[in-house]
């Protein structure tokens, strides 16, 4: 563990994340993002079957209801007797037809929830959602910049990105909807993944004092020797925050698996990321730095 | 020395216990009663989607409302929900023109829907049900004023109303009708929305002026709600329900137990792990974050914050960073041991060193917390403020009582230092 060359090894570990994404990609123009319906409008059902089901059966029937255009797709969901329908807008009347006949064959209490939004709700969200994650970063690139260097913040933020993107990647990957518990999930990942990278700066910056290139400092070494001092605690304090999201993931009801799932994703790559390549990177800059400055 | 300090954990542990009792279940001693966080008076507010029911967000037809056009959309809707018995239903508004409404335990989204969007009909009406006056033509404005309404009165909260002037009239042989019928009790002018009478004021004489007052026993609060209620009549816009959301009420009694578990759960793995990676500061840093567990629990309760799905997401993430801050420290202090140290300066450079870590990470989290709280996005605000709090508390049980608790454990003088802090 002590004597690994982070620093030198840092094309090697960009592997694995440009691996996801490339098949994170590759799944975006097969079948694109699973978005939700508060993102695109439209209807979604959550219903309780209470047995297997074929989810044509599902289909057809609200086909027959709604006519073509609700264009239903049906997915099972939990223990495989629950389904989500989702389907384009329909009129209230329409709707209240569907409901009676899902409630007529599937039981009373079959509906567990509907959903309804207009597409230019969606388009909102989906706005303010960027919007505002673009403004998280921002803010904590300034305070990275304020207490640490520009340098540092620069890193901190391409770490992220890789973390974000990743995490887009994994979403196409296994088809998980894209819904407003997205947005809350990809921005913990930004606040805390973030907070793994900072610890591992933070040592930098204590091992950094004293540094003098002139006697025969090398930042790699340092940086490598950081990285090291850290690692128990980014290993431990990634398995203690990794326990709470596994046992929500394992027995939490389904909306919150599909939230702690890509959590759990973000976690571990937000992890990789502060370890493997904000430091590293950071490192290689400051002694490109280093040199230029003695060639002059 | 020994001694105090052995007194002094067993006292933290006491005061943990009893934390956890308070916030859980509550307490009654002479006369003080708090029901504990699940209390349905006193404790948390159960979000739509752990209690069934319907949130349904608005949206203007115009495009930016003002905070006034938005003040009477939300007094309308006000009447209406009480009106239609819906008495636990919330109203919040983000600054774009939206306005969302949860009514719990309600299925029938469209219909409440459709009550809550179509546009107000505000009318006078004397005591046998006949309109005098109408909202949308004859009242001009209606504001909330404070100050004395008559020569030897004390200052109060009215409303004062002013009619078109084609009303003065109208409104004055109402006035003086009214008036006559005060020997049967009939002397009064009913104000209606739609079809709920929503204020009932006497009238003392004929008024033929175009402004009048109404007093009564109003606070401020009381008055600029009726103002903005009889204001509903001439709203320049109407409203589209542009998402619905109806949560059975079977969906959400799954979610609170079984999040619950998953807490539970986790609490005690995480201890488990603690103490097997750290030893006796493992056992500390349990201590800490059961007192950890028992602040929040009593804040959610005590603030009686909205909880929600995503609110609980935010409470279980917060667990397992609440420790985080106790391994950066216990880290540094097993690095000072291996080079040298002895466990009490140990401590006191592991604490110092740690500090600069814990604040600047803590920093970053809760300044994305607080953006989600400003994006307005209902399900994540519930996360943000849940996750926000948590981080918050953290850093106090992990920089003030784990190190309260060390510097107790570092007078046992250990001599294994192994088992201090492996």
């Amino acid at each position: 563990m002590k004597n690994i060359k982070y620093t030198e090894n840092r094309i090697k570990f960009l592997l694995l994340p440009i691996l996801i994404i490339v098949v994170g990609l590759i799944m975006y123009f097969v079948r694109g993002f699973n978005f939700d319906t508060e993102f695109v409008g439209g209807i979604r059902m959550q219903v309780n079957v209470g047995s297997e089901f074929e989810n044509q059966e599902i289909a057809d029937l609200v086909t027959e209801v709604a006519g073509d255009v609700a264009a239903p797709v049906v997915q099972k969901i939990g223990d495989g007797t629950q389904a989500t329908i989702k389907m384009s807008e329909l009129d209230d009347e329409t709707k209240a037809k569907l409901v009676a006949a899902l409630t007529e064959k599937y039981g009373e209490n079959a509906i567990m929830s509907v959903n309804s939004a207009s597409a230019s709700f969606g388009t909102q969200v989906q706005r303010k959602a960027l919007i505002f994650t673009l403004i998280a970063i921002l803010c904590i690139l300034a305070y990275i910049a304020i207490r640490f260097e520009v340098k540092s913040a620069v890193m901190a933020v391409i770490a992220l990105a890789i973390n974000v993107i990743v995490m887009m990647a994994v979403y196409t990957i296994t088809y998980t909807p894209l819904n407003t518990t997205f947005i809350a999930a990809m921005l913990t990942v930004v606040g805390y993944s973030i907070n793994n990278t900072i610890v591992v700066f933070d040592r930098i910056r204590e091992n950094m004092r004293g540094f003098n290139a002139k006697k025969g400092g090398v930042v790699a070494d340092v940086v490598n020797r950081s990285i090291s001092e850290s690692m128990g605690r980014t290993l431990n304090a990634t398995i203690t925050t990794l326990i709470t999201i596994l046992l929500l993931y394992f027995l939490g009801v389904n909306s919150i698996k599909e939230f702690a799932f890509p959590l759990i994703i973000g976690v571990i790559i937000g992890a990789y990321t502060s370890i493997f390549i904000a430091s590293p990177f950071w490192a290689a800059w400051k002694t490109s730095e280093i040199a230029s400055k003695k060639s002059k | 020395m020994k001694k105090k300090s052995v007194l002094l954990l067993i006292l933290m542990v006491i005061i943990a216990v009893v934390l956890n009792c308070v916030a859980f279940m509550g307490f009654d001693v002479s006369g003080f009663k708090y029901g504990g966080v699940f209390d349905e008076n006193q404790g948390i507010r159960k979000g739509i989607d752990l209690a069934g029911g319907s949130v349904i967000t608005f949206e203007a037809n115009k495009a930016n409302p003002t905070e006034a056009e938005m003040d009477i959309v939300e007094a309308i809707f006000n009447a209406r929900l009480n009106g239609a018995g819906y008495t636990e239903a919330r109203i919040s508004r983000d600054n774009s023109g939206q306005i969302t409404v949860e009514i719990p335990s309600v299925t029938d989204t469209d219909e409440a829907a459709s009550l809550l969007g179509s546009t107000a009909k505000l009318t006078f009406r004397n005591a046998d049900g006949e309109t005098v006056l109408d909202g949308a033509t004859d009242i001009k404005n209606a504001e909330y004023k404070y100050g004395q309404t008559s020569q030897t009165g004390a200052a109060q909260a009215y409303v004062q109303l002013t009619l078109t002037a084609e009303a003065v009239s109208k409104f004055a042989d109402a006035t003086r009708n009214a008036a006559a019928l005060s020997g049967e009790g009939k002397n009064y002018i009913s104000i209606y929305m739609d079809e709920n009478e929503i204020s009932r004021p006497s009238v003392k004489s004929e008024i033929n002026s175009e402004t009048c007052i109404i007093e009564g026993s109003f606070t401020p609060e009381t008055a600029q709600e009726l103002a903005n209620q009889i204001k509903s009549g001439q709203l320049p816009f109407d409203l589209t329900a542009i998402s619905k959301e109806t949560i059975g009420a079977e969906l959400g009694a799954d979610a609170l137990p079984s999040s619950m578990k998953a807490a539970a759960i986790g609490i005690l793995l995480i201890m488990l792990f603690m103490i097997i990676i750290y030893r006796m500061s493992g056992i500390l840093a349990s201590i800490a974050l059961s007192i950890y567990v028992g602040l929040i629990a009593l804040l959610l309760g005590v603030l009686r914050v909205n909880l929600s799905l995503s609110g609980i997401a935010g409470i279980i993430t917060s667990l397992g960073m609440a420790v985080d801050a106790n391994v950066i420290i216990f880290e540094r202090m097993k690095e000072e041991l291996r080079n040298g140290k002895s466990i009490k300066a140990a401590v006191d450079s592991g604490f110092d060193k740690a500090f600069s870590a814990i604040l600047d990470s803590n920093v970053t989290t809760v300044i994305s917390c607080i953006v989600l709280y400003l994006s307005g996005i209902g399900t994540i605000r519930g996360f943000a403020i849940t996750l926000g709090l948590g981080v918050i508390v953290s850093m106090f049980t992990a920089i003030v009582i784990t190190k309260f608790l060390l510097k107790q454990l570092v007078n046992f003088q250990f001599k294994n230092r192994k088992m201090f802090c492996a």
